[in-house]
């Protein structure tokens, strides 16, 4: 797990459209110069919205990836209450969950 | 999108603000908001800031999105810098020449001075990557800012802007608790110093969500404003817009 560096990549994107253009020309361009474990590089190059949700990603982080990924809101919303119920609680970070779902 | 009732209400309570705001004629708005990682990423994170730009760019969100059109916000590097040197006396901030605004300086700005013609000056409380500022260091940081408004000779307005409690940006988007938020601005409207420094970070995180972090920029506009009452004019919340809408004022007791 190196969810600092999954959001630390999440963010440069967020902040760069020059780094955006390069990540969906060739992703593996970016990638490389992040240490990420195998899971986490497949979570953003499908991208697995709720997945990067499930591993901690910050939601303030995520949701600008997210519609950069063509998103919109709602299926941003479904595809973390999906993660849920796919994949369990939040792991890490200010959204860990315990009761494998959210308060909603 | 919001329903009209909820949409109109909150706006025509901006309005309202915006010509109170007019009314003091301020020569610069301080916005102190938290900020969701437009500027800054847990590789420096500074638990305050302040900005000293000639000017600012926002909203960094789509802006059909946000229903704001992407726009230069002018600044004021002189006063930011007198402002930073006479906080620094009390507050070790951090500043800063560039800044994107988001929503919680954007929507605000959006309402208040949607002409953008007065000088804004930004200040950010990490709300969002702990370790966060313990809630007496807001309250410290605001009476660090108006000491320093008090000592130049501009007129200076400060708003607070984020939520009370709310889960953005998570599956819990749009839940809102609004017992808790009302038993906040109860002690918010009483200055109440005491009661709103004992909230613990685990009871706002259970509570009020990780949105509820964000009662830190209210509690420095607290400290800004200690010893007198506020009052809440607006009070709503709005499921689609995340949080429970508020506008509040302060009137100072000069």
């Amino acid at each position: 797990m190196s969810l600092y560096q999954t959001q630390k990549l999440l963010y440069n994107l967020n902040k760069s459209t020059e780094l955006q253009a390069q990540f969906f020309a060739d992703k593996q361009s970016v990638l490389k110069n992040y240490r990420l474990d195998e899971e986490e590089a497949e979570a953003i190059v499908k991208p697995d919205i709720g997945l990067l949700y499930i591993m901690g990603v910050n939601g303030q982080i995520l949701m600008h990836y997210a519609a950069m990924c063509g998103y919109a809101w709602p299926e941003y919303i479904k595809a973390m209450r999906d993660a849920l119920e796919i994949y369990g609680n939040v792991r890490a970070g200010l959204y860990v969950t315990t009761d494998g779902k959210g308060a909603v | 999108m919001a329903a009209p009732d909820d949409k109109n209400s909150l706006y025509e309570a901006f309005d309202e603000m915006r010509q109170a705001l007019e009314a003091t004629k301020p020569d610069a708005l301080i916005v102190i908001a938290a900020e969701h990682f437009a500027n800054f990423f847990m590789d420096n994170m500074p638990a305050y800031c302040i900005g000293m730009g000639e000017e600012y760019e926002g909203p960094i969100e789509d802006p059909e999105w946000l229903g704001i059109p992407r726009t230069k916000v002018p600044g004021n590097p002189d006063l930011s810098k007198r402002i930073i040197q006479k906080v620094l006396n009390d507050i070790d901030v951090a500043y800063a020449e560039e800044w994107k605004f988001d929503h919680g300086i954007s929507v605000p700005l959006n309402f208040l001075t949607p002409n953008y013609d007065l000088d804004i000056i930004p200040v950010n409380i990490n709300c969002q990557g702990p370790p966060l500022t313990p809630l007496h260091r807001a309250w410290a940081f605001g009476q660090a800012l108006r000491k320093a408004c008090d000592a130049v000779p501009e007129r200076i307005a400060i708003v607070g802007t984020g939520g009370i409690s709310h889960w953005p940006a998570t599956p819990d988007s749009g839940k809102i608790d609004t017992s808790w938020d009302k038993a906040f601005l109860d002690k918010w409207t009483s200055n109440d110093k005491q009661s709103m420094l004992s909230y613990t970070d685990e009871e706002t995180w259970k509570e009020g969500g990780q949105g509820g972090f964000e009662i830190r920029t209210f509690i420095a506009i607290s400290g800004a404003t200690e010893g007198c009452k506020a009052r809440v004019d607006y009070y709503r919340p709005i499921p689609i817009f995340a949080v429970g809408c508020t506008i509040g004022i302060v009137e100072l007791e000069l």
